[in-house]
């Protein structure tokens, strides 16, 4: 008996030797599933804040921009080979992002099978659901979808709307001009996708990663509203600069 | 008052199910919705009809029995229970659509009743003290300070009708688990199973098949005991401390 009185640990490691052996799945459950979402879809958060930062450096003309760029292909050198730290970051990404579409493919499937389509409510009212949350998995298609043109289109530059170039200020200008308006408006679309995608997906994060408590409650939806504001704008601002001839 | 009723109707667990559609005269305001139904079944009785099958039991509010789906809200238009939705909340000449809670962890059993089983396994698996008690020792005995008295006082008053479940997009029972996870995390004699506790009850109600937490909060929207959306981040709290622990 005076095991009860020892930590938590104890009594548990004393209690499982005592029990049914069974194997757990408390570490692919629905709780792990979301906390890795919430990780993962942090690093991405934090990458698109340093992105869109990167990105408004395009109004301090062509020489900076492009600098900028270069530079980050630096970071390390040498105790990294010349792009080794931009690699590992790209890995790191890549990964952040796999995981979160496991994730979320996963839990889709679960909360479906959770209320198969036979059973659907015939009469179904929302209460307090926002637009942004029942946006989030169409918004995320539509996000990854843009982020495989947008990678064909300004990193690679397999995709070159006004013409290839060796210069990211060139292609970014080139690629957002009038006349190639589709491409605006798909960038424009895919980011207000993204600001809604964080505006739930940051609170939902942050209440998934166990910060949310009553009182705190209305301060991470603010943090939430205020950083999908500010990637969007900060992310808008640069491409349509150039489509109404801002930056040339 | 003069109303329409479209109510879900099935025989039985494998029956296909429909919508039926009564026409009520001279319901009282005054009627609770199950008084309302009472009436409805009394005069299908009399026509020789079977009879609309519910679930009721103390019809003061604290059983939480009496759930059904009403135009599309889980206990309908107020913050309540069914029993203590009263037709003065609809108006003369409405049509009412009544449906059963919609989950697959919550097989339908007869036209508006649903088994509600998984609830029990989930509490069965974990939510619990092994403690012996014995007699009830002096209040003073356990000093408890007042917020964390008052906040598993506020989780316990969880009744246990599945609202959370039937509103959920995901159909999920996040905040039932959690109300009972915070209900006995915030006190002493919750604590040698504390880690354990989460761990069971998640792997429950994974296994019962309900949806994942997406944090939108129609569950504490339609709660009609209130229970607070931030138990749903203790609980994940919890678990994310057992999971680093091994405890798994």
């Amino acid at each position: 008996m005076d095991v009860r009185l020892n930590s938590n640990l104890e009594w548990q490691t004393v209690a499982n030797s005592t029990l049914t052996k069974k194997r757990s799945t408390a570490y692919g459950s629905t709780v792990a599933l979301k906390s890795a979402m919430a990780a993962s879809g942090a690093i991405l958060v934090l990458y698109l804040i340093a992105h869109m930062y990167g990105n408004l450096k395009v109004f301090s003309g062509q020489a900076a921009f492009d600098g900028y760029a270069h530079s980050l292909r630096e970071i390390g050198y040498p105790l990294l080979p010349e792009s080794g730290f931009l690699w590992i970051f790209r890995i790191v990404l890549l990964a952040s992002i796999l995981i979160h579409i496991y994730a979320a493919v996963t839990l889709w499937a679960r909360a479906r099978r959770a209320r198969p389509a036979d059973q659907r409510y015939q009469v179904k009212k929302r209460v307090v659901r926002s637009y942004s949350s029942y946006t989030m998995r169409w918004g995320g298609v539509l996000i990854a979808l843009f982020v495989i043109f947008h990678i064909l289109h300004l990193t690679v530059n397999v995709i070159a709307p006004g013409g290839r170039s060796d210069s990211p200020y060139e292609r970014l200008v080139n690629g957002f001009q009038p006349e190639f308006w589709y491409v605006t408006l798909f960038y424009v679309l895919a980011v207000i996708a993204l600001g809604f995608h964080l505006r739930h997906g940051v609170w939902s994060g942050l209440a998934t990663l166990g910060v949310n408590q009553a009182r705190r409650q209305p301060v991470l939806n603010s943090i939430a509203t205020g950083i999908a504001l500010i990637v969007t704008v900060g992310f808008l601002i640069p491409p349509v600069a150039v489509t109404f001839g801002l930056v040339s | 008052m003069n109303i329409t009723l479209r109510v879900w109707r099935q025989k039985g667990r494998d029956d296909e199910g429909r919508m039926v559609t009564y026409k009520l005269t001279d319901v009282s305001e005054d009627m609770s919705f199950l008084e309302m139904l009472d009436v409805l079944n009394e005069k299908l009785t009399l026509e020789n009809e079977d009879p609309v099958a519910f679930d009721h039991d103390c019809r003061e509010g604290i059983c939480g029995a009496c759930g059904v789906v009403i135009d599309g809200e889980a206990h309908g238009p107020e913050v309540t229970t069914t029993c203590q939705l009263h037709m003065r909340s609809f108006n003369d000449g409405d049509t009412i659509t009544v449906e059963p809670w919609r989950a697959k962890a919550f097989p339908v059993v007869k036209d508006l009743v649903v088994d509600r089983g998984a609830f029990d396994r989930i509490i069965q698996a974990g939510g619990f003290i092994s403690a012996p008690t014995g007699t009830a020792p002096d209040a003073h005995a356990n000093p408890i300070p007042k917020p964390d008295a008052d906040r598993a006082f506020d989780a316990a008053t969880c009744i246990g009708c599945g609202a959370c479940v039937a509103a959920c997009p995901n159909a999920s029972s996040m905040l039932f688990t959690a109300a009972k996870v915070t209900h006995l995390g915030m006190l002493p004699q919750g604590q040698p199973e504390r880690a354990s506790r989460v761990v069971k009850m998640i792997n429950q109600q994974d296994e019962e098949d309900f949806g994942g937490c997406t944090n939108i909060g129609e569950c504490a929207a339609v709660c009609p005991k209130g229970i607070p959306l931030d138990t749903i981040s203790q609980l994940n709290r919890d678990l994310l401390g057992s999971l680093s622990k091994g405890i798994g």
